[in-house]
């Protein structure tokens, strides 16, 4: 259903009376980023529908309250799939919601974040000005690339209304290896099979044994499987493995306890954490558990090349995003400014001076 | 420097001499002429002076002479640009980053290259080889271009089907902003805090900072390659075809279609075995391991047969398949000796739409008299109108102007837009008026200010201003609402 007239009056009348708006999709992504105030709810949730799929020219169009679910059948019905496999944190996911979180999965450092894979976008800026940048091709350099910049602005600088996104097949076949292996041995192997051509699309580490997923033609699958040897998981297991980690079921992202997450330059050696850690992205992702020390942790992280964030519970009023050098925070100040002058787009939710 | 008095402008130049080896200034009409164009010839300007900068330091100390005395900036890499992207203004200088071409480091272990961005596109590849890695984005001034112009573009090439622009290769920037300030942006790790201002950057034309440092993304080489030829009597069978392979869930390395003018230009220039009486050829690269490779060679075989093939060459040894691809990446230069000049387009539009809008093309060709050979990269969409011309025939420049404007208005209306991997510059400001409305423009105006407040980067580039919409005219097109396109437009 097309709600875009009656989302733009109510941007609009937001922005006339400086009066905050919480973007809301389907609310499953609500525990990410800063805990603000309480405001207006601006509900994408009913401005749904898939506009334009054309599986030959490798594009979808469609509404931001389009559902995570609704969107990965209809691509898997022409045998495509959405290439940054991304996670839903809860059944009514929309895509709305997770481009503004800018969440990828497994198959990330191989195939791309979610941002890599935004072509076009129609959104509202807080003028509630409808604009469109970017459009439904895979090249295009006219004008400035907000398609992406959106991604992964947490609702901050405009809401999405529609987007156009770039689909891939799905590959013929998928395999998961296991190796019993320590942190130390898992990174680097999955760093040195990354420079290799070898058909990888996703690894992990849970602390025992590396995990590691080829896609491809049946041939290519078979041939990278004879190079990289270990134990065959079960087909189902295999893709229930993955599932479970993308969507933190896995046991060690259970409970309650704060969950952090590290990014760093891929080949980081172990950090010198208490606790246990678990590795995804062929080592550029890692997750801990727990109460931290946040300015340690964001000091370890930048130390490779990376970044803390506090994920998932703990003291959401404070920064949950490592905070941006002077200079750089001064800039987004301007350009939130730009696009939102009154600041009326989830204000604080990104940064508290956001 | 406008409005500047003669002892400012001196002050100026002697500020600069300052901090600038004695090489490094240069002011004498003789040594500026060189800088007057970049691969726009057309468009000609000479700058205030040309500085060379040997680091990040020099060019730091230059941008905030520049600011103390108002002095624009126009940024540049090789030159190699199409849209005029670093064609002077006069009064402001000319900022040459060529000599800053380090490879700084190349990280085996995270498959990544810090380097300059006066380093070349396929410099980095070289230096990567041994490594069994490479740089993936390779567009066809490869040889030439340098990355930092790469970014300014967000270029592509043959492979980014497959492999994805410089937007999808570049990991970290180090970047000046218009007062010299230094931002890092983005990182070795995975999705950086705040705003994905890295994906901004990519393609900004150099309106929005100054490159200083590059952090790539290497990729390992593939173990094989082979490229098959296919010939057809007709483009929309080529096209056609294309459509077959995808929709079979295959995605090639490269795909490149030409249509018989292009071909005849390239074959009488490189002789690479082209067949001169098809209407269209497709190139076709796959990559993989020796098994894969087979495997999707035979699909990929029994679908161009099936879609009406006239011919089918394979080349599977690097020699042939250099020469294959040599009469793609020679195409421009091929069919500029066809005519004493040519004007190089440069839309996307959806392929389904590609057979209406080649004659849509050659009805206007016959109309304006003037030849049109078509090379389209058709993976994804980029379409490239070679349009023939002699600038010394009175009123054929104008004339060629035109219809490429035209081309490019219709790119817009079937969906598409005014440029794929060229850029804006100076040359499509008037046709961003056609895709873009006033307010998008003036949100483009305000992204621009608040990186560089006092509008010094590369003024007058890449987002043209309301006021020269307005007079123009134009009218916004979208796809879907569009007036109809062959309709005269006032």
């Amino acid at each position: 259903m097309d709600q875009r007239e009656c989302l733009q009056e109510q941007v609009r009348e937001a922005y006339q009376q400086s009066r905050p708006l919480q973007v809301q999709g389907a609310g499953t992504k609500s525990f990410y980023g800063r805990k603000t105030a309480d405001a207006e709810p601006l509900l994408l949730r009913e401005h749904q529908g898939i506009v334009d799929y054309e599986p030959s020219e490798l594009f979808v169009t469609l509404r931001a309250g389009t559902s995570l679910q609704t969107l990965q059948e209809q691509l898997a019905e022409a045998g495509q799939m959405l290439p940054f496999e991304p996670p839903f944190f809860g059944a009514e996911a929309t895509i709305g919601g997770t481009l503004a979180c800018g969440f990828s999965g497994p198959r990330r450092p191989y195939a791309g974040s979610a941002r890599d894979y935004v072509l076009g976008v129609h959104m509202l800026n807080g003028l509630g000005e409808s604009l469109r940048f970017g459009g439904q091709v895979m090249k295009n350099v006219a004008g400035y690339d907000v398609s992406r910049l959106l991604v992964g602005s947490l609702g901050t600088l405009g809401v999405l209304l529609e987007v156009t996104l770039k689909v891939l097949p799905r590959p013929e076949r998928e395999l998961t290896l296991v190796h019993d292996t320590d942190m130390a041995t898992a990174i680097v192997r999955m760093n040195q099979w990354a420079g290799q051509p070898l058909p990888l699309s996703a690894s992990a580490w849970d602390g025992s044994h590396l995990y590691l997923r080829l896609s491809g033609t049946e041939k290519a699958v078979a041939a990278a499987q004879s190079k990289i040897g270990g134990a065959v998981l079960d087909e189902n297991d295999g893709i229930l493995f993955w599932k479970n980690l993308r969507e933190h079921r896995h046991v060690f992202f259970q409970g309650t306890a704060a969950l952090w997450r590290l990014a760093v330059a891929p080949a980081t050696p172990p950090l010198a954490l208490p606790g246990q850690t678990l590795i995804e992205w062929g080592g550029g992702q890692r997750w801990l558990r727990g109460q931290r020390d946040a300015t340690a942790l964001q000091a370890l992280a930048a130390e490779h090349g990376g970044h803390a964030t506090l994920f998932r519970g703990g003291d959401r009023s404070e920064e949950v995003f490592q905070p941006l050098p002077p200079a750089l925070f001064a800039l987004h100040q301007r350009l939130k400014n730009a696009f939102d002058p009154h600041g009326i787009l989830n204000p604080g939710r990104l940064y508290a001076a956001l | 420097m406008a409005g500047s008095t003669d002892s400012e402008h001196a002050a100026f130049l002697s500020a600069l001499r300052a901090i600038l080896p004695d090489d490094g200034l240069l002011t004498q009409s003789e040594d500026l002429h060189p800088y007057e164009c970049d691969g726009l010839s057309v468009l000609r300007e000479l700058p205030l002076a040309v500085v060379l900068p040997r680091h990040r330091n020099e060019v730091q100390a230059v941008l905030k002479i520049c600011q103390q005395y108002g002095v624009a900036v126009v940024p540049r890499g090789a030159g190699t640009g199409l849209s005029g992207g670093a064609r002077p203004s006069a009064g402001a200088i000319v900022l040459s980053l060529a000599r800053l071409k380090q490879i700084r480091a190349l990280d085996t272990s995270n498959r990544t290259a810090q380097v300059q961005p006066g380093v070349r596109n396929l410099a980095i590849s070289e230096a990567a080889r041994p490594m069994g890695l490479y740089y993936a984005p390779d567009p066809s001034s490869q040889i030439a271009c340098t990355i930092g112009g790469n970014v300014a573009e967000n270029s592509g090439g043959v492979h980014c089907l497959k492999y994805g622009l410089t937007v999808h290769n570049v990991l970290a920037l180090e970047v000046l902003d218009a007062s010299g300030e230094r931002l890092e942006i983005g990182s070795q790790a995975p999705d950086s805090p705040g705003y994905d201002l890295l994906a901004l950057m990519m393609g900004s034309e150099g309106l929005l900072g100054i490159v200083t440092e590059c952090t790539l993304r290497l990729l390992p080489v593939p173990e094989n390659t082979l490229v098959l030829l296919a010939a057809f009597a007709s483009v929309v069978a080529a096209a056609d075809a294309v459509s077959a392979i995808i929709a079979a869930g295959i995605i090639p390395a490269g795909l490149e279609m030409m249509d018989q003018l292009a071909i005849e230009a390239a074959e009488d220039f490189v002789h690479a075995g082209y067949p001169r009486d098809a209407a269209a050829i497709l190139l076709c690269e796959l990559d993989g391991t020796e098994a894969e490779l087979q495997e999707r060679l035979r699909a990929v075989e029994k679908l161009l047969q099936r879609q009406g093939a006239t011919s089918i060459r394979i080349a599977a040894d690097a020699e042939t398949r250099l020469l294959l691809w040599k009469g793609r990446k020679a195409a421009f230069p091929a069919v500029g000796r066809l005519a004493p000049d040519y004007y190089c387009m440069d839309g996307t539009i959806p392929r389904k739409r590609l057979a209406e809008v080649l004659e849509q093309i050659a009805i206007w060709s016959a109309e304006y008299g003037l030849r049109v050979a078509n090379v389209f990269h058709a993976g994804d969409g980029n379409l490239h109108p070679l349009i023939l011309y002699d600038a010394n025939v009175e009123e054929q420049l104008h004339a060629a102007e035109a219809l490429g404007q035209r081309i490019l208005e219709l790119c817009v209306a079937v969906g598409g837009s005014i440029t794929g991997e060229h850029g804006v510059g100076v040359e499509k400001l008037d046709s961003m008026c056609v895709q873009f409305t006033p307010a998008e423009l003036a949100q483009m105006h305000r992204i621009k200010a608040a990186f560089d407040p006092e509008g010094r980067l590369n003024p007058g580039k890449a987002v043209p201003s309301l006021h020269r919409c307005a007079e123009l005219g134009a009218m916004h097109v979208h796809h879907g609402q569009l007036p109809f396109p062959g309709l005269e437009r006032f």
